[in-house]
């Protein structure tokens, strides 16, 4: 039987003094009918350039296929026209991308978008479109699809733009699905329903899947095939059971060890003075208006906690949670509406701005994405030594203590000269992290501060914030959305879910043991649970260490 | 959405007080006896006090302003010093040419601007994009008044395809006439403006372009030409929309001077005429009324932005 994709010997060159010639190179691997085939790598892996380059959606002006072949159902597409390419998107071949939330265009209505498939590809009357349309938005299970064909995308929930857009793609049947991190931008639960959806309609409907990952624990739940890229080639590839269960290649195997164990280790609890507490901490948004029109949202309502010095507290939660208004209330870059947040013995929930400031020193935020968090126009140096200056350190001994802190977060003292666009993303969160340590704060919150790091540069930075945390004896507060991160950093967590901590305890007996059917529903939902977790985390612990 | 439109033409009524105010005040704070100034260097102590009383100048300023308000309330915008002549009626008179020519400018100027814009931002960087950009430059740095008189010079004396100047109506004179005449003020009235928009759309679209939506567009295997028209430029029409509001408010600056090289009989032409006689109740309506389209202009824009993006409620 011909696969339906056939990727033969394919190398895209990069640009001229790109940091390497090829940005895929000789690779070769199929899809066939009814496959789901997972190709995996990090950040730079050539996962993603290899689905664009299929699509004829790559940046055609860095980006030049020089050898080799893409053949859909038997027919090279390399040297199609602009004109065959375009049909073939949509009628034999369609994408899923990363972003629901800017995937779709925000002006227009969504049914009309996917009605533009059929308006493109066939000569379908108006009213036979809508027919199909409404049939597609109902196989991807939206509700009450008559009335959200009229919602525009920011009417709806990341879940259920993802739905549309896959919707849309499958609305012409398509013989080939590429779906380049579908998932990736989705809370947990609703990953697990996206990926349930897409596993479905592939069966249902026999087509092949391209589904580019970056997440073992994804591939584990939902790959046929796994094929394993690094810079640009293929390390290794087969089926799902055999790589996971018995990878060959030193780079499948560091992957596959790097994916956190949803279990905890061990930790004993912690004993230090308290840091950092909250009190009936509440946080309201709108109002209800004069004529009791508004709407009132409770992003935390009540909650309750402290952490003490040396001690790490999770709060895991989906989006919408609340664990982000907590994080922003305990460092007062917003206003809880009540409550308290005592720092040492102060409440800073209530004190003045003037007063304020002598207290932001002591609790310091480590945030997301490492590629926005650092000012792009002034040197690492200025960024690490702004703070201390602020506060009245000499420049002379803020630099010293940054000199200091960059060998401590792994990183050359010397490149406190540097730029941020001169790291990679880890390195920059090692610098955000030593930024934050040059404050000496008491307090340090992660905000999903590993959440946009490859995984491999995930378990390093989380090695360097438990190591940080011992050496100043810092409380931590990590804020994340990922069950396998939180097992490994925390000692105690919270889970939140609409403003309300549902569940709280030491790590382990979370874990092992969760009380609210929320939680529950986030352990079962984590991907990968059933492959890496139940068996004893046995395909992890079988991969030989590097 | 209908209670925020009512809202808004309420908010235009401060607005309108402050500026009548300024308007008012402006001839009350200038050096001297207005009376006086008005008069003019030559003018007798019996001129002097026939306008004090005609403008009302004699009684407490705050009657005189609320009287005048009361007037402007019921469309009374004062009588011309000289004609004599009621300046609402001056206005009417003037009204046509002018409006003529803003509207063949703005549209002439959309039109060439937004497709050129927007093939300059598709082929960003190429030669097509450096010749829109070079004459988008060009186009801010020429004074109106020197390209009027190269375009007459050039069209009309030298190649004798149009009209020097003047002004023919459209409902009196004919279509012909009308275009034959208006032509060249508007293209001269359109440099700047074409290149305004067409900067303005370039930018504009160049960054809906890197969107994602744009990528699920072709993904589709929606034309280029479409995925143009459909997801790149509705995307990108607020800024648009704003800077062609703007052009509309400065184009009224552009319609003095371009009203004078073509010797067109419209406001341009009437303030012109006013400042040069200082008579103050026609510059004051003037700038009244000026002031009024500006507030309906950008109330309009406002307004049009809720119906070219959805997220944009109010």
């Amino acid at each position: 039987m011909t696969p339906i994709l056939d990727i033969e010997n394919l190398s895209v060159s990069l640009p001229k003094g790109a940091d390497r010639p090829f940005a895929i190179q000789d690779i070769t691997f199929s899809v066939n009918a009814g496959e789901i085939v997972c190709v995996v790598g990090e950040s730079g892996s050539g996962k993603s350039v290899t689905s664009f380059t299929v699509m004829g959606l790559h940046d055609k002006r860095a980006l030049t296929p020089v050898a080799g072949e893409i053949r859909l159902e038997g027919k090279n597409i390399l040297g199609a026209s602009a004109a065959e390419i375009r049909r073939l998107r949509g009628e034999k071949m369609a994408m899923i991308f990363q972003e629901p939330m800017t995937a779709l265009n925000p002006v227009a209505p969504v049914g009309q978008q996917i009605g533009e498939m059929l308006e493109i590809h066939t000569n379908f009357g108006a009213a036979k479109r809508k027919a199909k349309v409404l049939q597609a938005m109902r196989d991807v299970h939206l509700p009450d699809p008559e009335k959200m064909y009229h919602s525009f995308p920011h009417q709806l929930s990341g879940g259920q733009r993802q739905r549309i857009v896959i919707a849309m793609s499958l609305v012409l049947e398509p013989v080939l699905l590429i779906a380049d991190e579908p998932t990736t931008a989705l809370d947990v639960t609703t990953q697990a329903q996206i990926l349930a959806l897409i596993k479905e309609l592939q069966t249902r409907r026999g087509m092949g899947v391209l589904f580019i990952t970056h997440d073992f624990g994804v591939v584990a739940d939902i790959a046929d095939r796994v094929v394993v890229m690094q810079n640009g080639q293929i390390v290794e590839q087969g089926p799902v059971a055999q790589v996971l269960g018995n990878p060959t290649h030193p780079y499948t195997k560091m992957l596959i060890n790097a994916v956190p164990s949803m279990t905890p280790p061990s930790r004993a609890p912690v004993a230090g003075p308290v840091a950092l507490s909250a009190a009936n901490l509440n946080k309201q948004y709108g109002s209800l208006g004069l004529l009791g029109g508004g709407r009132v949202v409770n992003a935390a309502n009540d909650v309750n906690f402290q952490v003490r010095r040396g001690e790490t507290l999770g709060i895991v939660g989906e989006s919408g949670s609340g664990k982000s208004t907590v994080a922003r209330c305990v460092m007062r870059l917003i206003d809880p509406t009540s409550g308290e947040v005592l720092i040492g013995d102060t409440n800073i929930a209530t004190i003045a701005e003037s007063q304020l400031r002598q207290h932001r020193r002591d609790i310091q935020i480590v945030f997301q994405d490492p590629y926005r968090s650092l000012n792009p126009r002034r040197t690492v140096g200025q960024s690490i030594t702004e703070g201390p200056v602020n506060f009245g350190v000499s420049p002379a001994e803020a630099l010293e203590r940054a000199r200091r802190l960059m060998s401590i977060v792994g990183l050359a003292p010397e490149a406190l000269d540097r730029f941020p666009h001169q790291f990679s993303g880890g390195q920059r969160q090692r610098i955000c992290i030593a930024r934050a340590l040059a404050m000496e704060p008491m307090v340090l919150i992660a905000d999903e501060a590993v959440s946009a790091l490859d995984v491999s540069v995930q378990a390093q930075v989380l090695d360097l914030l438990e190591d940080v945390k011992e050496k100043f004896d810092l409380a931590m507060l990590f804020i994340t959305h990922d069950l396998r991160v939180a097992a490994q950093i925390c000692d105690r967590i919270m889970v939140m879910q609409k403003g309300i901590v549902v569940e709280s305890g030491p790590t382990a007996q979370v874990f092992a043991n969760p009380q609210h059917p929320y939680t529950r529903a986030l352990l079962s939902a984590a991907p990968g649970h059933s492959t890496f977790d139940s068996k004893g985390g046995a395909s992890a612990g079988q991969a030989a260490p590097l | 959405m209908l209670f925020y439109i009512f809202k808004r033409i309420l908010m235009t009524i401060p607005v309108m007080v402050i500026v009548a105010l300024f308007v008012f005040l402006m001839l009350r704070l200038s050096p001297g006896d207005p009376a006086a100034v008005i008069a003019g260097d030559y003018a007798t102590a019996e001129d002097v006090q026939r306008i004090r009383e005609q403008l009302g100048l004699s009684e407490p300023i705050v009657v005189q302003f609320t009287r005048w308000l009361g007037q402007l309330a019921q469309g009374d915008l004062g009588t011309s010093i000289f004609s004599n002549k009621p300046v609402s009626q001056l206005i009417a008179q003037r009204i046509e040419p002018t409006m003529f020519l803003a509207l063949t400018t703005i549209i002439f100027s959309v039109l060439v601007a937004v497709p050129l814009g927007t093939i300059a931002a598709y082929r960003a960087g190429s030669w097509i994009d450096r010749v829109v950009m070079l004459f988008s430059v060009g186009g801010f740095s020429v004074p109106v008044f020197v390209l009027g008189y190269v375009l007459i010079y050039v069209l009309s004396l030298k190649l004798r395809w149009l009209p020097v100047q003047g002004y023919k109506s459209p409902f009196t004179e004919g279509i012909g006439p009308f275009f034959a005449h208006i032509t060249l003020p508007t293209l001269t009235l359109s440099v700047i403006f074409i290149a305004l928009i067409a900067r303005m759309t370039r930018a504009s679209v160049i960054e809906v372009l890197e969107e994602d939506y744009v990528r699920t567009a072709r993904a589709k295997g929606q034309s280029e030409l479409k995925v143009l028209m459909r997801h790149a430029l509705r995307n990108a029409a607020v800024p648009i929309i704003t800077v062609i509001g703007i052009g509309i408010a400065l184009l009224i600056g552009g319609v003095v001077v371009t009203e004078s090289v073509y010797n067109i009989p419209g406001l341009g032409r009437l303030v012109l005429d006013a400042v040069l006689a200082r008579d103050y109740p026609i510059i004051q309506g003037l700038i009244l009324f000026f002031s009024f389209i500006y507030i309906v202009l950008n109330l309009l824009i406002d307004l049009s932005y809720s119906l070219l993006d959805p997220r944009i409620r109010y």
